[in-house]
């Protein structure tokens, strides 16, 4: 499809667009910074509830020559990116941290951020996805790096950046390897491979090289280096944002390269990953386990959960890629609330170390049952929403006959019960040190409502959301 | 004659091949960072060579200018701005340069050994069409134009953020 006729199905991108456009000139003349985030979120809910194109009738659209491919599966996610945005933008309205002088910009960059991760779901192109994931990591090391007066925020940002130009490079490289056997960018036309025996040897080291990148973002072992740090100094917002929305995007474009491009080989890839998938949660929760300050924590229990989520990618299977997109909503809603709790602990008690929770029951009670609720559904207790992602992930191994994969699964659920119970433990069993009372701003509570109960609707009426994760793949 | 020709333009092609790879390595290799930065430019004009040799003149162009015109000049002005950085006494290795260097090693045989057994879909030197800076600029308007736009998105986020982290505090 041309240009000219794209435009009109474009509609919900180019309105989060002019929506960031403006609220950067809206910075210039409102005093009071905070309108300019209420302002985006309103942006996004409008992104969020765009009247949907109604004549998209199944099949997808090529639009901008192919380069933005829009199906059921691009509306999922940028319907779910939106939300996270929105959700991220509302806890940062009420962030201790963030000055006036440039929250107008903070505002801006995220939704910027938000239109960069939507590139990322309709990319089925490697120019398009080199593009995406570039853009969404550059803005990922602005936002790490926002608050110019942490000096450890400033070492994570650097260390980020180095690490993701190191992985882009590599991904880079893998692209240049199919693009050179296929002659093509567009990864339909990649999967043509298949058809001549001599490049299986090719496509499969250019396919490592491929995840290597993609594997950076979503924070799979051996490239999660960069998580813990970066996960601890960026504002809390933006690592709650960081932990959701590109490893959520991350997934989404791995899945759409796995089966567009590169089905074919999956007898090879599908190990490849399990063993990672292995490493990941196994590293992640081994680690968390001595963590002191509850953003390190987060962020291990954050590279963990990629590896339970990476199980539903290495299966492939008819219970696998459904559960994939089901555990990523199920874990925006958890991650982004805990974060949230985060916050507001923070806002009052100006630390982010594991021992400030203690006695926070009594301090407040509502922010302790939260939390309880988040960490249990991070733990995958029923009936929250955690449950039903690992339910699916879980099924969809046993179903593959991956049993090694499972038994280390069910370990790993275990060891990450064990520190996730621990932040329980303290909250309600450990006397107070500080009793302090802890303000409940009004974004702040309004945004942990809805993840509550966000949390408890996909454990409770799963239906929903699976009937809108089937519509999502197979439309 | 024309074979004779050819077989001059290939030994040119892979004599700059050899330079860049050469340059390359002392870019790596040199303790001085000046003079590191200067060997890199050879690099860069080497793989401008490349270019021209698969007839990418305006990409040649193009890397010229923005490689060596740009960006060198930009790494040269950050290496005289920094003190450390041009003390010829800085550490070049440390204690996992004998790994990183298997490793490489075992990855560039690994590639070469890929590279020599895939019948890559190649063509001849002379069927491949050249391609003006009138082609290049029509499609970047027409089929490339969504990724054209994107890019600019692109920078102008890049450009927000890079103000927002290095502007002064308002006093």
């Amino acid at each position: 499809m041309n240009a000219t006729e794209s435009l009109r199905y474009f509609l919900p991108e180019l309105f989060l667009l002019s929506g960031a456009l403006i609220s950067l000139g809206l910075d210039l003349f409102v005093r009071n910074k905070k309108l300019v985030g209420f302002f985006a979120v309103l942006v996004l809910l409008g992104t969020a509830v765009f009247p949907q194109v109604s004549d998209l009738a199944g099949k997808p659209l090529e639009l901008f020559y192919g380069f933005f491919t829009l199906d059921a599966y691009t509306c999922f996610f940028r319907v779910l990116t939106v939300l996270i945005l929105a959700a991220t933008v509302l806890i940062s309205i009420s962030y201790r941290e963030l000055s006036p002088s440039e929250e107008g910009e903070y505002y801006t960059l995220l939704l910027l951020t938000g239109f960069g991760l939507i590139l990322m779901a309709a990319s089925t192109n490697l120019l398009m996805i080199f593009l995406s994931v570039e853009f969404v990591s550059l803005m990922s090391y602005i936002l790490t790096g926002f608050l110019r007066k942490s000096h450890k925020a400033k070492e994570a940002a650097m260390k980020y950046l180095l690490y993701g130009s190191a992985a882009s490079g590599i991904m880079l490289f893998g692209m240049s390897l199919v693009f050179g056997a296929s002659g093509s960018l567009e990864l339909s036309i990649i999967r043509n491979l298949s058809a001549t025996a001599p490049f299986y040897g090719v496509t499969l080291i250019a396919l490592i090289l491929f995840l290597v990148g993609l594997g950076f973002k979503i924070s799979m072992a051996p490239f999660h280096m960069w998580a813990p740090d970066v996960y601890e100094a960026a504002p809390t917002p933006v690592a709650a944002f960081l932990t959701v929305a590109p490893k959520a995007l991350g997934f989404a474009l791995m899945m759409r390269v796995l089966s567009t491009g590169f089905l074919w080989i999956n007898w090879k890839w599908s190990p490849l990953l399990m063993g990672l998938s292995i490493l990941t949660m196994t590293v992640g929760n081994v680690t968390a386990i001595a963590q002191t300050n509850i953003k390190r924590l987060l962020a291990y229990s954050s590279i963990a959960q990629a590896g339970y989520i990476l199980m539903g990618v290495c299966t492939f299977n008819e219970t696998g890629v459904p559960g994939v997109l089901i555990y990523l909503v199920a874990y925006a809603f958890t991650n982004l609330g805990a974060f949230t709790v985060v916050i507001m602990v923070s806002n009052s008690t100006k630390s982010d170390e594991l021992l400030s929770y203690a006695g926070l029951a009594k301090r407040a009670p509502f922010l302790a049952a939260s939390l309880t609720v988040f960490m249990l559904s991070l733990a995958g207790i029923p009936p929250l929403a955690g449950f039903i992602g690992k339910f699916y992930v879980f099924s969809s191994a046993i179903q593959a006959g991956y049993l090694t994969l499972a038994v280390a699964a069910a370990v790993n659920s275990a060891i990450a019960a064990f520190y996730y119970f621990k932040v329980v433990r303290l909250m309600y069993l450990v006397p107070e040190e500080t009793p302090e009372k802890i303000p409940y701003p009004l974004p702040l509570t309004l945004a942990l409502g809805l993840l509550l109960i966000g949390t408890f609707a996909v454990g409770l009426a799963p239906s929903v959301f699976i009937k809108a994760v089937q519509t999502a793949l197979f439309v | 004659m024309i074979s004779e020709m050819q077989t001059g333009i290939q030994i040119g092609i892979y004599l700059v091949m050899a330079l860049s790879v050469f340059a390359a390595l002392a870019a790596v290799n040199l303790p001085n960072i000046f003079h590191a930065a200067l060997a890199f430019i050879g690099t860069l004009l080497g793989i401008a060579g490349i270019f021209i040799s698969l007839r990418a003149d305006f990409l040649a162009l193009a890397h010229i200018l923005i490689y060596v015109g740009a960006v060198m000049t930009l790494v040269i002005f950050a290496i005289m701005l920094t003190q450390r950085l041009s003390d010829p006494n800085v550490r070049q290795h440390n204690n996992l340069s004998a790994p990183a260097f298997l490793g490489g090693l075992a990855f560039l045989t690994l590639m070469a050994k890929l590279i020599y057994t895939t019948p890559w879909p190649v063509k001849a030197a002379g069927t491949v069409p050249h391609v003006s800076v009138m082609d290049l600029g029509q499609a970047l308007m027409t089929t490339y134009v969504f990724p054209f736009e994107v890019i600019s998105v692109v920078l102008i986020s890049a450009l927000l953020g890079a103000i927002v982290i290095a502007k002064k505090d308002p006093l």
